[in-house]
C-alpha cells in the first residue's frame, strides 16, 4: 500500500514532526504562564495555527507517503477550496454562472489530469491561454455586459493564482531529474517546508522584534524586522535541506532564499487584493488561519519560479 | 394546551446537515442572541429568498436542537417532483408544503386573499405548539440584489401569533451558488446571518410591520 518508503522523506517528516510537538508543548506552556490580554490573545492564535498545522502536517505526510497521484489530488483538491475563497470575496453577476462552472468542474480537474499525466506541453498554457480565451467568451455569450472586463479579469485571475500556480507544486512530482529519479517527494517537501516555515518564521521574528512596518496599508502586520529575520532563517534551514533536493547547498541556499522572497511577495500581494475588497480573512477552513488561501498565498507565487528554475537547469 | 413532543429527527438529518454545510460552506453567522438560549420558544425564521437551496441551508446552519423543530415552508411542485425530492422535503426537512400562486394576471384579489389565508392557516396547523418554521416572505425567489417586497403572510402569521418571535435571517451567496434558472450549482461559501428576533407591536400597521421586517434583513448585510 505505501508506495514510498524513502528514507531521506521519512526522516524530514520525523524532523516536521518533532517540530510540531515542540511547538505545542511551547504553546501549552505559554498559555499556561502568560497572564497580560493581548499577550494571551497572542498565544491562542499561535495556538491554533499550530493545531491547523497539525492537520495539514497530517494530510501532506498522507499525500507524499501514498504516491504522486494522492498528492496530485490533494493539491486538486486544495486548489477547489481556494478558488472557492477567491470567488466568494470577488463580486460576479449572473451571467457568469456558467463561466464558472465550467471553471470549477472542467478546468480545474482537467489542469490537474494533465500534470498527473505529466503532458508538460498542454499544462503550462491551459489556463494562460484556453481558458483565459474560454472565459470572457463564455460569459460574453450570456449577454451580461456591466462591468464585463472586471468581472472576467477576477475569474482569470483566480485560475491563474489558485489552480496554475498552486499546481506547480506537485507537477514538481513528475521532473525526471537525473540522479534524483523518483524523489520528487522530496522537492516538493523542501518547497512546502520552507516557504511555510518562512511564513512561521517571519510571524515569530515579527512577534519578537517587529518596530518598522514595511506596508503598513497591506499589511499591518508584516515588519521588516519580521521579514529579514524570517526569510534569513528560512534560507538557512533551506540550505540545511539540501540532501533533499538535486542542488548543492550553495544552490540551495539560494533558491531557498528566493523562494522566501517570493513567499513573502505572495502574501503581500493576496493581502493587498484582502484590504481591496475590505476582509480580513478568505475564509473560515482552518481554525485560527483565515482560509486555505490565507495559508498557500506563499505557496502560489513561489512554486511556479522553483519549478522552472529545477526544469530548465536541473533536468 | 396538550403535552407536545417534536417526533425524532430522521437518521439522515444530522449527516445530511453536516454535508450542506461543508459543501456549501454555509457558517452560521449570529448577530442576535445567538444559538446559546434555548429554543424553549417556537419561532419564526424568515429570510430573503434567491435560490431552491435557501431552506435547506437555513435548516442546516440551525443548531441541532433547533433544527429538530424547525420546518421549511417551501413550494410544492418544486419539492414533489421526483421520489428524492419528496423523500427529503417529507422525511428529512419535514417541509411544509404550500401551493405556489398562479401568476397574479389571472386571479382576483379575493382569490389571492383567499390563497393566502388558506397558508396561513395551513401554516399554523403544521406548527402545532412545538414546531418553528422558516419562510420567505418575498414569495418567490429574487435576482439576489435587494429583497423585492414582502408579501402580507408573515403579517397575518405574526397577527394570529403575537407572541411570536420573528427571527431575520440574511443569505448571503446563495443567488450566485445556484441562481434562479439555472440547475447546476457552483460551490461558493454561503453565510447564513441570523439578526436579533422582532414581534408584531400592538396595532401595528400591515404595510409599516412588513417594512420594518424586510428592512431588519437587508441591516443584516454586511457592508
Amino acid at each position: 500500500m505505501i508506495a514510498n518508503l524513502d528514507p531521506e522523506l521519512l526522516w524530514s517528516f520525523a524532523g516536521v514532526l518533532g517540530l510540531l510537538t515542540m511547538a505545542s508543548i511551547t504553546g501549552a506552556i505559554l498559555a499556561r504562564t502568560i497572564r497580560s490580554e493581548s499577550g494571551r490573545a497572542t498565544v491562542a492564535n499561535a495556538n491554533a495555527r499550530i493545531k491547523a498545522w497539525w492537520v495539514m502536517a497530517a494530510v501532506l505526510a498522507a499525500a507524499l507517503l501514498f504516491g504522486s497521484v494522492t498528492a496530485t489530488v490533494l493539491f486538486g483538491l486544495l486548489s477547489l477550496l481556494a478558488l472557492r475563497e477567491f470567488i466568494t470575496i470577488t463580486p460576479t453577476r449572473r451571467g457568469d454562472h456558467a463561466t464558472l462552472f465550467w471553471t470549477f468542474f472542467v478546468i480545474t480537474p482537467l489542469q490537474y489530469v494533465l500534470i498527473g499525466i505529466g503532458w508538460y506541453g498542454l499544462w503550462s498554457i491551459l489556463i494562460p491561454v484556453y481558458a483565459f480565451l474560454f472565459v470572457p467568451i463564455r460569459s460574453a455569450l450570456s449577454g451580461d455586459t456591466e462591468r464585463f472586463l472586471e468581472r472576467t479579469a477576477k475569474i482569470q485571475w483566480g485560475l491563474m493564482v489558485c489552480v496554475y500556480c498552486v499546481s506547480h507544486a506537485p507537477a514538481l512530482l513528475m521532473l525526471e531529474i537525473p540522479g534524483h529519479e523518483g524523489h520528487g517527494a522530496r522537492l516538493l517537501l523542501f518547497l512546502i517546508v520552507v516557504v511555510q516555515l518562512s511564513d512561521v518564521l517571519q510571524y515569530i521574528w515579527g512577534k519578537l522584534l517587529g518596530k518598522h512596518k514595511i506596508a503598513p496599508d497591506v499589511s499591518p502586520n508584516k515588519t521588516w524586522e519580521g521579514f529579514i529575520g524570517g526569510v534569513l532563517s528560512a534560507t538557512l534551514l533551506g540550505t540545511a535541506l539540501w540532501r533533499l533536493t538535486p542542488f548543492t547547498p550553495r544552490q540551495a541556499a539560494g533558491i531557498s532564499l528566493l523562494i522566501c522572497l517570493l513567499g513573502f511577495a505572495g502574501g503581500l500581494t493576496m493581502s493587498a487584493i484582502k484590504r481591496d475588497r475590505g476582509i480580513k480573512d478568505y475564509g473560515a477552513l482552518i481554525e485560527g488561519h483565515g482560509g486555505i488561501l490565507d495559508r498557500i498565498d506563499s505557496l502560489c507565487f513561489a512554486a511556479p519560479v522553483l519549478f522552472h528554475l529545477t526544469r530548465y537547469f536541473f533536468t | 394546551m396538550s403535552e407536545f413532543t417534536a417526533p425524532a429527527p430522521h437518521w439522515l438529518a444530522g449527516p445530511l446537515a453536516t454535508a450542506v454545510r461543508l459543501i456549501c460552506g454555509a457558517g452560521a453567522r449570529w448577530v442576535g442572541p445567538g444559538p446559546g438560549s434555548p429554543p424553549g420558544r417556537q419561532c419564526i425564521f424568515f429570510a430573503n429568498h434567491t435560490s431552491h437551496l435557501d431552506p435547506v441551508v437555513i435548516w442546516a446552519a440551525l443548531p441541532r436542537s433547533w433544527r429538530a423543530v424547525a420546518r421549511p415552508i417551501a413550494a410544492r411542485d418544486y419539492w414533489v417532483k421526483s421520489a428524492v425530492r419528496r423523500f427529503l422535503s417529507q422525511r428529512v426537512f419535514r417541509a411544509v408544503l404550500i401551493d405556489r400562486a398562479t401568476p397574479a394576471a389571472q386571479s382576483s384579489d379575493a382569490e389571492r386573499m383567499a390563497r393566502a389565508r388558506a397558508v396561513v392557516e395551513a401554516t399554523l396547523a403544521e406548527m402545532s405548539v412545538e414546531f418553528s418554521v422558516i419562510l420567505f416572505p418575498e414569495g418567490t425567489r429574487g435576482s439576489g440584489e435587494e429583497p423585492a417586497r414582502f408579501k402580507s403572510g408573515l403579517y397575518y402569521l405574526a397577527k394570529a401569533k403575537p407572541t411570536l418571535e420573528l427571527v431575520p435571517v440574511y443569505l448571503e451567496n446563495l443567488g450566485r451558488i445556484l441562481p434562479k434558472g439555472e440547475f447546476l450549482p457552483v460551490p461558493l461559501l454561503a453565510t447564513a446571518t441570523f439578526g436579533s428576533p422582532l414581534r408584531l407591536a400592538a396595532g401595528e400597521a400591515r404595510d409599516a410591520f412588513l417594512e420594518r421586517a424586510r428592512a431588519a434583513i437587508v441591516a443584516l448585510r454586511r457592508a
